[in-house]
Formats: structure tokens, sequence, C-alpha cells
């Protein structure tokens, strides 16, 4: 399979994405141009990749111009084909912006920016330890919709402490249902706020996001819980 | 005809506005007691060319619901001088 990871003006993650999927995973990737449409090097079975950042200065909303450019265009063609689409920090964003996913990301409850390892687990309460970015990443939807996510097996990481405990404290940003993570009904489009990218690496001393790309993007298909 | 249209866009009442929380602390600081409950949204003006001031409004509308608001967070008010 190959990868694509989409270059916005202000993204900030991209090169290391980049360099995660190639030295760390091994896999083909290129890099893609917002002003850019083709997608024809791609089938459904590959994956293209937002990256983390602030695209367009985050001006309005983040994401909320991202999602009018030219590539996102493209984008949600391969999305609705059924291609794989990964969201990463303003990439979710971006994702619900552009109505892949549902909800919304709204600014920390704390009004702070958070950047640090915190812990998330999966739907098979597998725990890893993973960076977090961000200034805009309380996830909310309404309650119907987050019921739903929750009947459907869509909510694919949740923040908790080292234990895999759902505690007040290990939730980063005020985030409803401790939700860090999320996939679309057909689970393809996967969207979630800490970055796998930035600990995919021996040398940086964590390899836990490694075993997250992997098991989202490179297992056939996601298990539902 | 040009119309000069303003968009207020708001955090969604039920939803906790941290901006208008942190800005509220603010006004405290200042000594100013008897406020509360700051919310802090966005005015955008547009220039519009339209026949008329209801297709000012709805051309508006449409960018409002198409880009400038996001309701699942927020809700707008359009009014067109």
């Amino acid at each position: 399979m190959k990868f694509g990871v989409v270059v916005f003006p202000g993204s900030n993650c991209d090169r290391d994405m980049y360099d995660a999927l190639k030295y760390d995973l091994g896999q083909d990737v290129s890099m893609l141009w917002h002003k850019d449409r083709d997608l024809s090097q791609f089938s459904t079975s590959d994956c293209i990749i937002l990256p983390g950042g602030f695209s367009y200065g985050d001006y309005l909303r983040c994401g909320a111009i991202a999602r009018f450019s030219p590539m996102m265009q493209s984008v949600i063609e391969f999305a609705n084909a059924g291609g794989k689409v990964l969201g990463v920090c303003n990439g979710f964003q971006i994702l619900c912006e552009a109505g892949l996913l549902p909800g919304a990301l709204l600014r920390n409850a704390n009004q702070q920016f958070v950047c640090k390892n915190v812990y998330i687990k999966n739907q098979q309460d597998q725990v890893f330890m993973i960076p977090v970015a961000h200034g805009e990443g309380r996830y909310y939807a309404d309650e119907a919709t987050l019921d739903q996510l929750e009947a459907n097996g869509q909510i694919i990481f949740r923040y908790c402490d080292e234990n895999g405990l759902l505690t007040a404290d290990s939730n980063p940003n005020g985030t409803i249902r401790h939700i860090a993570g999320i996939c679309n009904a057909k689970r393809n489009v996967f969207g979630m706020m800490p970055h796998p990218e930035r600990a995919c690496s021996g040398v940086l001393g964590n390899t836990d996001g490694r075993t997250i790309i992997e098991s989202m993007l490179m297992a056939s298909e996601l298990a539902p819980v | 005809m040009t119309y000069t249209v303003q968009i207020k866009v708001m955090p969604l009442k039920d939803l906790l506005d941290p901006q208008g929380k942190a800005v509220m602390g603010g006004l405290q600081n200042l000594g100013l007691n008897g406020v509360s409950d700051v919310r802090v949204g966005k005015n955008i003006t547009l220039q519009v060319e339209a026949a008329s001031p209801d297709a000012a409004r709805q051309i508006a509308e449409e960018a409002s619901k198409k880009l400038l608001a996001n309701p699942v967070m927020e809700y707008f008010e359009v009014s067109v001088n």
C-alpha cells in the first residue's frame, strides 16, 4: 500500500509523518500539495494522511479553510470511494469540517495549549503513550451522535491513565466521553488528536505510535468492538 | 446595489466558551463586579452585490451555513444594511 501526506500552508507535522512512514515503517510515501488535485496514483487500498499543524493559520476555525482547498475535494471523493484517510490533530479538525467525520473540535476546556505525553487506549483496551499538542482538541458532538458512535464502535481512542482507567485527570482537554479519536461508520476515515507519528522511532524513546499506525491503517479492516 | 451585511457568529449557548471564561477573569481582575457569563464570538462584515436586501441576506446565509459558522458549535445572525 502507498501513503500520501497532504501539505497545506501552515502544516507543520507533514515531514514528521513522512519520516515516520518512510523510515520507521518502511512504507512508500509521497507528499501531496494542497493546490493539486491529482490522486490518480492512489487506489482505495492506499491511504491519504492529513497532518497536524495550523493550516491557513487556523483562521476562522481550525480546518475551516483547508476543507475547501483543491486537494481536499479529491480527498473527499477518495474517502467516499472507500479509500483510507487519516487525519491527525489539525487533520482531524479538517475531516470534521469537511463532514467526513461527525462532530467538531472545540477550544480546550482548561484554556491552555496542551503539549505533553498522554495515555490513550484502543477498543481492545491496549494502552499507548502518545504525545498531544493542541489548543482546540475538545471533541464535541450532540448526544444522539455520541450514542451512535458508541453503538457502532466508532470511538477508536479514549484518553485514560497509564492503567487504562478513564480518570478526570487523564483527560487533557475536557473532551466529551474521553474521546481522542473516532472513525466513520464505513471505517475508512480516521481522526485523532494525539500524534502517533511523533512516537515511531526508537531513537525518540517511544514506538507506541508505530503500533497505532500499523493496526489502524495497515490491518485489512479495523475490528469492531 | 451593494449591501453591507453583518454576520454575528457565537458559540452555541449550551457549550462551554473557554475564551469567554478567560475574558471574564480579566474583567473581574479589573474590579468590575456584577459581570457574568461572558461569551466571545465573531462579527464578520461583507459587501454583497445583490438585487434586493432579501437577496443579499440569502447570499450571506448561504455563506454562513457553508463556511462562516459551524452549526455543530456555533449559531449565526445576519443583518443587512
